[in-house]
C-alpha cells in the first residue's frame, strides 16, 4: 500500500502505517517521528526524510530508506532489519538488543552506544562511511562495524569504546588507531574474527552495490573490552 | 491538568538560512522550515531574527521594544529622546490570529544617538547603543527593548513559531539571512521577552539545549558590566558573544574554541601551534567556557554562525544548494523547503560553521 506523508502528521502517518494490510510504501516523508516503532511484521520503504526515533523498538519487521535519516534510529530495536541508503544521525542503534542496521553512508555521534546481547540476541551496525565521537561507548554486546568508504581519515572520532565491557567494534582503516581508553585492547582482525563479519560485508555490499572484493581483503582493526577487567575494584571488590 | 499527568515530548528547534552572495528573500522559507519542527516546542515561544531587512533604513538602530502598559512607552519614549535622534517609529506590524493571545505593545523605533550625548558618553557609538538598551531593561518598569541592530530584526512572542511568524507578517519583510527558533522552555514561564532570538546589538542567538554552566556563565559577564535579567541561558550566551567579538575583538573561529573549548586531552594531541593558541584561548577566556548540552546559531552583520557543544549533545544539520547555507536541528527543515540539496552533513561537536556574505571579515 503507498502512503503519501505530504502535509501529514506522525500521529495520522503511523496509525495508517498500522491499519494498512500488507507492506508499506511512504512517499514524500518530511520528519514525521516513530515511524514503524514497535512493528513485528511488515516491510515499509521510505522516501523522502523520515523524523527521529525511526524504528524504536522494532521487533522484527523491515524498513528501508530512500535517503537519509536522522537522530536516534532504531533506538532500543528488539529484532528486524533498518537500512539506510544515506546518512544516519546521532545515537543510531542506541541500546539496541536485537536485529541489524546498515547504513550506507555516514553515521553521526553516539553510534551503538549502550548496546546488549543475550542468548541468540546479537544486535548489529554496519556503517559505510565513518561516525562521530562516542563509537560503542558503554557497549557491553553485539558488533558494530565502520567501513570508511570514501574516508581517508581514520573513520571514528574520539573516544570510540569508552567504557565498554562487551562486544566487538570492528574499524577499516589503514591508519594507526590512537587514543582508545584503558578498557579497551584493539588489534588487527584476524582469519576467525574476520568469518564473523564476512556474511556482513556481502549483504552489506549487496544491499548498496558496492564491490565486495576490496571491503573484504583490507585490514580491519577489532576492538574488544580489556580481559584484564579494569573495572575491577572500581567500587567493590568482585 | 498536574504535572505527571502529561508527557510533553519536545525539545527545542532552531532553523536558519544564509545566502552567501547577500541576495534577499522572504521569510516565508523560514516560517515553513521551523514549522516542519513543530514537535520540538511546546507552544511557549517562538522567534525569528532577520538580517538585511532594514535597507532604507540602514544606517540607524532598530529599536523593537515590548511595553507591557502605556506608562512604561511614556517613559522609554523620554528616555530615548533624551539620548537618541528618533527619525522614524511606529507599531509593528501584526496580524490578528486566534493562536497568539496577550501580546504586550510592540513598537519599532529607528534610532541614531545624539552626537551632544555620545561626546558626552565618551564611548563608541555601539557601547553608547548597548548601554542605553540595558538601562531601558533594567530601570524602565514594563519596557523590554528586544533588538537594536543595525539592518535586521528580531520578531519573537509566545506561541509556536509558525504562527508568531505569521503574526509578525515575517513573510512581507526580505532578507539575506533568517534565523528561527521554537521553544521548550526548561527553566522558565515562557514570556514574550524570554522568547529567542536574544539580542544585543546585531548579535542574535537562537539556541537548542540547556547549558550547565549557566550560572558560572553569568557571574563572570555580569562583571562586564552585562545585566542578565531573565534567568535564562541563551541571554547569556547572547552577551558572551558580544564581549568576546565587540570588546575583545575575537574572531568567530576563535569565540567558538573559547566556548565550545576541546578538551584538555584532546589539546594535548593537537599540533604544537594550535596547542598553543587553544591553551591560551582556554586559560585567558575559562569564564566563558560554556559546558552542557547546545546546539546554537548566532547571526551577526553579514553573516551567520552554527555552534554545537564540544560534546555534540544536540543535534544539527547543515546543507548547501547554490548560493544558500541552510542549518536546521533537523534535515527535514531543510529539505521542506529545498529539497534537492548539494550537500548536507553534520558538523562535529565545538566545529563551527561560520558561513560570511561575499566573503566578508566581520
Amino acid at each position: 500500500m503507498n502512503i503519501s506523508a505530504a502535509n501529514m502528521d506522525f500521529k495520522q502517518l503511523n496509525e495508517q502505517i498500522k491499519t494498512a494490510v500488507g507492506n508499506v510504501c511512504i512517499s514524500h516523508c518530511c520528519g514525521q517521528r516513530f515511524i514503524g516503532r514497535g512493528f513485528k511484521d511488515k516491510t515499509i520503504t521510505i522516501h523522502g526524510t523520515p523524523g527521529n526515533a525511526l524504528g524504536a523498538y522494532l521487533d522484527g519487521a523491515t524498513i528501508e530508506v530512500r535517503g537519509n535519516t536522522q537522530d536516534a534510529v532504531g533506538d532500543t530495536m528488539n529484532n528486524g532489519k533498518i537500512i539506510v541508503h544515506g546518512n544516519a544521525g546521532d545515537a543510531l542503534g542506541y541500546a539496541m538488543r536485537g536485529g541489524s542496521i546498515f547504513v550506507r553512508d555516514d553515521a553521526g555521534y553516539r553510534t551503538g552506544i549502550h548496546m546488549k546481547q543475550y542468548q541468540d540476541r546479537k544486535p548489529v551496525i554496519v556503517v559505510g562511511g565513518k561516525v562521530g565521537s562516542f563509537l560503542g561507548e558503554y557497549l557491553a554486546g553485539g558488533l558494530i562495524v565502520v567501513l570508511g568508504i570514501g574516508t581517508e581519515d581514520t573513520p571514528v572520532g574520539n573516544f570510540t569504546g569508552t567504557g565498554m565491557h562487551g562486544g566487538r567494534i570492528f574499524i577499516r582503516t589503514n591508519k594507526e588507531l590512537t587514543g582508545l581508553p584503558a578498557q579497551v585492547t584493539a588489534e588487527i582482525a584476524g582469519p576467525e574474527e574476520m568469518s564473523e563479519i564476512l556474511p556482513l560485508l556481502s549483504e552489506f555490499c549487496s544491499l548498496f552495490g558496492v564491490a565486495a572484493d576490496d571491503l573484504i581483503k583490507d585490514s580491519y582493526y577489532v576492538l574488544k573490552p580489556n580481559a584484564k577487567n579494569p573495572y575491577q575494584q572500581l567500587y567493590t571488590a568482585n | 491538568m498536574k504535572e505527571g499527568q502529561v508527557r510533553i515530548p519536545s525539545g527545542c528547534a532552531i532553523s536558519g538560512l544564509i545566502d552567501k552572495t547577500g541576495k534577499r528573500m522572504s521569510g516565508e522559507a523560514i516560517i515553513r522550515s521551523i514549522s516542519v519542527m513543530r514537535d520540538r516546542s511546546n507552544g511557549l515561544g517562538g522567534g525569528f531574527a532577520a538580517y538585511g531587512i532594514y535597507p532604507e533604513y540602514k544606517d540607524y538602530y532598530a529599536l523593537h521594544i515590548f511595553y507591557e502598559h502605556t506608562a512604561a512607552k511614556k517613559s522609554c519614549e523620554e528616555f530615548l529622546e533624551r539620548h537618541f535622534d528618533i527619525i522614524n517609529l511606529s507599531k509593528i506590524p501584526t496580524r490578528r490570529m486566534k493562536e497568539i493571545t496577550d501580546e504586550p505593545l510592540i513598537w519599532r523605533y529607528f534610532v541614531t544617538p545624539l552626537p551632544t550625548k555620545l561626546a558626552e558618553s565618551q564611548l563608541d557609538e555601539r557601547e553608547f547603543v548597548a548601554r542605553c538598551v540595558f538601562r531601558v531593561n533594567t530601570t524602565i518598569n514594563g519596557a523590554y527593548i528586544f533588538s537594536g541592530g543595525k539592518n535586521m530584526g528580531v520578531f519573537k512572542g509566545v506561541g509556536y513559531p509558525e504562527d508568531v511568524g505569521r503574526f509578525y507578517r515575517l513573510e512581507e519583510y526580505e532578507g539575506y539571512c533568517f534565523t528561527a527558533h521554537g521553544r521548550y522552555p526548561t527553566n522558565t514561564p515562557g514570556w514574550w521577552g524570554g522568547a529567542h532570538p536574544f539580542a544585543l546589538l546585531d548579535y542574535a542567538v537562537v539556541h537548542n539545549g540547556e547549558i550547565s554552566s549557566y550560572d558560572a556563565n553569568r557571574r563572570a559577564i555580569e562583571m562586564y558590566g552585562y545585566k542578565c535579567t531573565l534567568q535564562t541561558d541563551t541571554e547569556v550566551i547572547t552577551y558572551i558573544v558580544d564581549y568576546l567579538h565587540r570588546r575583545k575583538g575575537l574572531s568567530f573561529d576563535e569565540i567558538a574554541s573559547v566556548i565550545a573549548a576541546p578538551f584538555w586531552q584532546t589539546i594535548e594531541a593537537m599540533p604544537p601551534e594550535e596547542r598553543e593558541t587553544s591553551e591560551y584561548l582556554r586559560n585567558v577566556f575559562a569564564a566563558q567556557l560554556i559546558t552542557g548540552p547546545f546546539s546554537i546559531l548566532v547571526g551577526f552583520e553579514g553573516g551567520l554562525m552554527a555552534l554545537n557543544d564540544r560534546l555534540k549533545l544536540r543535534s544539527m544539520v547543515v546543507a548547501e544548494k547554490d548560493d544558500i547555507v541552510y542549518v536546521a536541528s533537523e534535515e527535514a527543515a531543510i529539505r521542506m523547503i529545498e529539497p534537492n540539496l548539494a550537500k548536507v552533513w553534520s558538523p562535529g561537536g565545538g566545529q563551527p560553521v561560520i558561513v560570511r556574505v561575499n566573503g566578508g571579515e566581520r
